[in-house]
């Protein structure tokens, strides 16, 4: 079938049927058909991780995956995690220590420290560093949101700090 | 950096899945991280996709009498959560970090990393060096080949257009032994510059078997056979392996390419055969 496929789909929480082209990757479908701009579009190629979406509760690429794929899923994506009114604790955090400056790749980390803060130790800043490895801030501003992460497993793992 | 259109197949058994691929230009579609790159770019172009990934007998993990079966679905982040996998080969839980990053581990595939065959990947270093066999699945039945036979070339296998990769068997070793993994990429999460696997059984204080795995220094994933030989036989000892260094960079002839030239790769050679072989030694010798 080249013509357009049926999917059926939960998004945030939302349930979704909708008609795609096959060659519609899910990230424009997230963006053009649902309107969720949220999720980003880098690179296209699955090297700069702005477009991390979570997938069944793990991080996934959008750009290097089908819309057609994203049928039967639970997708979650970076309007799932919090409102203006209300953030998610991730996106507190980021607030909290500067973890963002011109805020295009902020989706994208969003999304892999949410699944990274669920998946893994993270015991030091080496780990931390290691696991945002796929997202690139052009900003530059690493140290920032290494700490903002840090914050964050502290909470997780009921750890004081001064 | 959109795909050209296509037609897409998604296939619930594997006797569907091999009909499917009956077809001019088609192409199997599992976790996509390597395809679906090489499609934005329109690098490929296939007419027909066929998407594997609900095929659910492709996604197991078994233990059998003398191996385990890796199924072709598995993803990079399964197996290294794998306490199967980690009891009998805990180098892959070792290796699995170095493949790409969180997101790209939680989708891409075992089979599709050995069919994408990068010389310098994970998976076809370890099923080099675990000499495991890759099973193949066409329309004249299943057939089995092993890691030389079917890694060809760069990014080039012997598998037809018309099959497919249903998984991967990799037999236990005979006797207890010790396994390391190391490698050095610029970034974490990049193609390995040079990598190394190394299995070590020792017994009475001498090696029993050895075997090191190279990747990213040759055409495809190589064993260091000529250390190997060398080493079989001899005291357990981090002399020994020193001694044999030399040996582990004979016949191989990487490329220069952007990441490292061909000097710097062959210079990473017997450091990361030390480290792996003397760690692997001490693991057999507890």
């Amino acid at each position: 079938m080249t013509g357009k496929t049926h999917i059926y789909l939960t998004v945030n929480g939302e349930t979704f049927d909708a008609c795609v082209e096959p060659r519609m990757l899910a990230a424009d479908f997230l963006r053009d058909e649902l309107g969720l701009t949220g999720t980003h579009v880098g690179c296209e190629h699955g090297v700069c991780g702005t477009c991390t979406i979570t997938l069944n509760g793990v991080s996934a690429r959008s750009c290097l995956m089908l819309a057609v794929q994203l049928d039967g899923m639970d997708v979650q994506t970076v309007e799932g995690l919090g409102t203006m009114r209300k953030m998610h604790r991730i996106q507190e955090a980021f607030r909290e220590h500067h973890a963002l400056q011109c805020g295009f790749c902020t989706p994208g980390f969003l999304m892999t420290v949410h699944d990274i803060l669920n998946t893994m130790p993270l015991r030091d800043d080496d780990e931390i560093r290691d696991a945002l490895s796929g997202n690139i801030c052009r900003c530059t501003g690493y140290e920032h949101i290494v700490k903002a992460v840090r914050t964050l497993v502290n909470e997780r793992d009921g750890v004081q700090t001064p | 950096m959109k795909p050209a259109p296509f037609e897409y197949v998604r296939p619930e058994t594997l006797a569907e899945a091999v009909t499917a691929l009956d077809h001019e230009d088609a192409k199997i579609i599992a976790g996509g991280q390597s395809l679906l790159p090489m499609m934005n770019f329109r690098l490929a172009q296939p007419e027909r996709l066929v998407d594997i990934n609900r095929i659910v007998e492709l996604g197991q993990i078994e233990k059998t009498e003398s191996g385990i079966r890796i199924g072709a679905l598995v993803r990079h982040a399964e197996a290294a959560r794998s306490d199967l996998l980690a009891d009998h080969f805990p180098i892959i839980r070792e290796a699995m970090p170095h493949v790409a990053h969180v997101a790209i581990r939680n989708r891409g595939t075992i089979a599709g990393s050995l069919c994408h065959a990068d010389p310098a990947a994970e998976w076809p270093l370890l099923v080099t060096l675990l000499e495991g066999e890759i099973e193949i699945l066409g329309g004249n039945g299943p057939r089995k080949a092993k890691p030389a036979e079917f890694f060809l070339a760069p990014l080039v296998t012997d598998i037809e257009e018309t099959e497919l990769v249903t998984g991967i068997y990799l037999p236990l070793p005979d006797a207890p032994c010790g396994m390391a993994f190391d490698e050095v990429a610029q970034r974490a999460g990049d193609f390995a510059v040079v990598a190394a696997g190394a299995l070590v059984c020792v017994k009475g204080g001498q090696f029993a078997e050895v075997r090191l795995g190279l990747g990213g220094v040759f055409d495809t994933s190589v064993r260091g056979s000529a250390l190997e030989k060398a080493l079989t036989g001899k005291p357990a000892t981090t002399e020994a392996i020193d001694s044999a260094l030399p040996l582990a960079v004979e016949d191989l002839e990487p490329n220069d390419d952007l990441h490292a030239s061909a000097a710097y790769r062959l210079s990473l050679v017997p450091v990361l055969a030390r480290r792996v072989l003397t760690r692997a030694m001490k693991v057999a010798a507890t």
